[in-house]
């Protein structure tokens, strides 16, 4: 397995990074996010300040997880919700697919939730034999396409209108148009009566208020609101770290994410809810279940070098400024979470040595940490994963080179035979470049080879100090 | 509680709990410990973070009105609320309205009696087909936010879940003292109002609904209101 992920990634990574169409519409859709996040941050009177202010909330929160959790359960339950909680991804489909089974459901509809892309929800709902639809704009062209998510934030915008048009055209024998607003129109036809036919309707979770058990739902088109509002059950699935204090954080966190995500001062709609319909109310639905997820979270709070990762709020921000992400593109990576945070995430999820490889693709410089409203330090954090990978699992070629390297290193007349060596042999390298016999192949594929020097710097510096001292 | 579910739930309590006996330290404290430092933050910390908010409610009006005019949602100033139900029943003729769906509501009552259109009371239960065939929707609110262009609405006093977000206008009424200037503010009338017994839903709405997922062109209408219309009336 292990070198399934990481040679797929590799190949994909090849063949997009030399996809320039495609390169330059990412990097044109992510120039316009660029230009509209700094305008929203300039609003702020210190963004700063709000980076240091949203690191100390999610850190205060994540520190005391299970207070915060019991007293987030307890005002849950207090006024009728359900809650499950689910140690894995298996779990958590199990109870999912029960409630849909115990209700008699037949018709899902879901709003954008990356924690059921995690658990691979849909593919679960649809063997059980339950039809399911996306309701979200982006993730329901995706789904009509049968793809994953290009991006946690952007689920489609490495498509064009065109591409678009042919789905619709195709699957929903839809007319023939391009334009965007005819496209949401058709879309938002076909998904009103989804809305009104489905009998559950299952939904992420952005934030749980530990102060008064509610749950927060960021989303601009409004699907999410139907989707928790029209159908009889109401399925919220929730990643257990999602936690914050009050409703108070979320006034710095709702514009942060705002911000950060998507270059918005605010999200069209920025909601709480806080159980099944109430007595005296006339709509929303009469069930109302709450999954807690942990699928690898407690082993990643364990972690207390690696915790602060869980403070992470899934704006997408570090995907949009990563110059990977730029050039691979999001299904290279081959994972629910693409960019920085994906690679850091993954191997804790899905385990350190099959998912490694994405802790090497990274330019290091260290964009993602810059830009992280949370100020998740993620360059270092891949770092720290490199570092981890090689302790539980020494590479033996690496072993072996560091162990020569030590040798020679400590010992000079090694050092200038191999010196020597080099420059006397490097012409014979050529003939070699870039095939399958070469030893450096790896680098030399797409580079070229530093040439040695004429002279080393020990000749040159014995030459040049008699030299100064003479003059 | 039964013994099925207890246990999945002590399950993950006593991960978390042998998980955190070590506390990380703060953000931006390398070394340091728990306890030795500031509290965390708190709500009032947030304020001079977040965007300034102007102290009168002159200031307040124009910052909101600022706000929805970026948004796209439509917002009026009216002197009463004979202003407002004029201004609906002008928007009722232009968009030829047959049906709409409101709410009982003291506030609402002299404005929405006897528009024209049929009605569907959203207070009640109601045919979820009936709301969806609605021109547009008249609702009170429970503030509008002036440092975002917010409106709030909660699922116990503006005419249930659904009214907000179904049909494709959605005209708000809102009176003078329900201008607030945060979202702190905000979540304050919350606490006081229903601290004891939150209603199921409170949402905020900042415009009307949006996508920009196909090209990242932006369409209003996604699958919520095309129009929001906001009618802030300064007397009674």
């Amino acid at each position: 397995m292990s070198t399934t992920a990481a040679v797929q990634f590799k190949s994909q990574a090849r063949r997009l990074t030399a996809d320039l169409e495609h390169r330059q519409w990412i990097f044109k859709a992510l120039r316009g996010y660029e230009t509209k996040r700094d305008e929203c941050k300039a609003r702020f009177q210190n963004w700063e300040a709000a980076r240091q202010a949203a690191a100390e909330i999610k850190h205060d929160t994540i520190n005391h997880l299970d207070r915060y959790l019991e007293q987030f359960v307890h005002h849950l339950e207090s006024r009728g919700a359900k809650v499950h909680w689910a140690a894995d991804a298996r779990a958590a489909r199990e109870i999912i697919l029960d409630i849909a089974r115990q209700n008699q459901v037949r018709f899902i509809i879901k709003s954008k939730s990356m924690t059921s892309e995690e658990i691979h929800l849909n593919e679960a709902l649809e063997q059980g034999g339950f039809e399911v639809f996306e309701s979200d704009l982006g993730e329901y062209i995706v789904q009509l396409r049968g793809e994953p998510p290009y991006h946690i934030v952007f689920p489609a915008m490495h498509l064009k209108r065109g591409q678009i048009s042919e789905v619709f055209q195709k699957k929903l024998q839809a007319e023939p148009v391009t334009d965007p607003e005819a496209l949401t129109m058709i879309a938002r036809r076909v998904m009103r009566q989804k809305f009104c036919q489905a009998d559950m309707g299952i939904s992420g979770v952005n934030f749980g208020v530990a102060e008064n058990g509610m749950i927060a739902i960021t989303e601009n088109e409004g699907n999410a609101r139907l989707t928790t509002n029209l159908p009889r059950i109401h399925v919220a699935l929730m990643g257990i770290e999602k936690l914050v204090r009050t409703m108070d954080d979320l006034a710095l966190l709702w514009p942060m994410l705002a911000t950060a995500g998507a270059g918005q001062w605010l999200t069209g709609y920025n909601t709480l809810y806080g159980g099944p319909r109430m007595t005296g109310e006339s709509d929303g639905p009469e069930q109302f279940h709450v999954v807690l997820l942990d699928n690898g979270r407690t082993r990643l709070l364990a972690d207390v070098e690696q915790r602060d990762v869980l403070h992470c709020i899934r704006c997408g921000a570090c995907l949009n400024v990563c110059p990977i992400f730029r050039n691979v593109g999001g299904h290279t990576y081959g994972t629910t979470y693409q960019g920085p945070i994906g690679s850091v995430l993954t191997p804790h999820l899905r385990g350190l040595q099959d998912w490694k490889h994405l802790s090497y693709a990274s330019s290091l410089c260290g964009a993602c940490s810059e830009t992280c409203p949370v100020k998740i330090d993620l360059a270092h954090h891949l770092l720290h994963n490199r570092r981890n990978a090689v302790k539980a699992n020494p590479p033996l070629m690496e072993r072996l080179a560091f162990a020569g390297f030590k040798v020679m290193m400590r010992h000079p007349a090694l050092y200038q035979i191999g010196m020597t060596l080099g420059r006397w042999l490097q012409p014979l390298h050529k003939l070699v470049q870039g095939t399958a016999l070469d030893p450096a192949r790896a680098w030399t594929r797409t580079r070229q080879a530093p040439r040695f020097a004429g002279e080393s710097f020990h000749q040159w510096w014995k030459k040049n100090r008699s030299n100064r001292s003479e003059s | 509680m039964s013994t099925t579910n207890s246990s999945p739930r002590e399950a993950m309590l006593g991960r978390i709990r042998e998980a955190l006996k070590t506390i990380a330290p703060r953000p931006g404290h390398a070394h340091a410990t728990e306890g030795t430092h500031t509290p965390p933050p708190r709500d009032g910390d947030f304020r001079p973070m977040l965007p300034a908010v102007g102290q009168s409610w002159d200031e307040q009006c124009q910052q909101f009105a600022r706000n929805a005019e970026l948004l796209k949602a439509t917002f009026k100033v009216l002197p009463n609320p004979a202003a407002a139900r004029e201004e609906i029943q002008r928007i009722i003729r232009e968009e030829n309205w047959k049906r709409l769906a409101t709410h009982e509501h003291p506030f609402l009552q002299q404005i929405v009696r006897d528009l024209g259109p049929a009605v569907v009371w959203a207070d009640r239960p109601y045919p979820k087909m009936e709301l969806e065939s609605c021109d547009g929707a008249v609702t009170t609110c429970e503030a509008l936010i002036a440092q975002t262009g917010s409106v709030l609405v909660t699922s116990r006093n503006c005419g249930g879940r659904a009214i907000s977000i179904l049909p494709p206008h959605h005209i708000v009424v809102a009176s003078r003292e329900q201008l607030l200037p945060d979202l702190l503010a905000a979540f304050a009338l919350m606490r006081q109002k229903y601290g004891a017994h939150y209603p199921s839903m409170i949402s905020f709405i900042t415009g009307p609904s949006r996508t920009g997922d196909i090209e990242r062109i932006l369409v209003l209408g996604a699958h919520g209101p095309k129009r929001l219309t906001i009618l802030l009336m300064t007397g009674k």
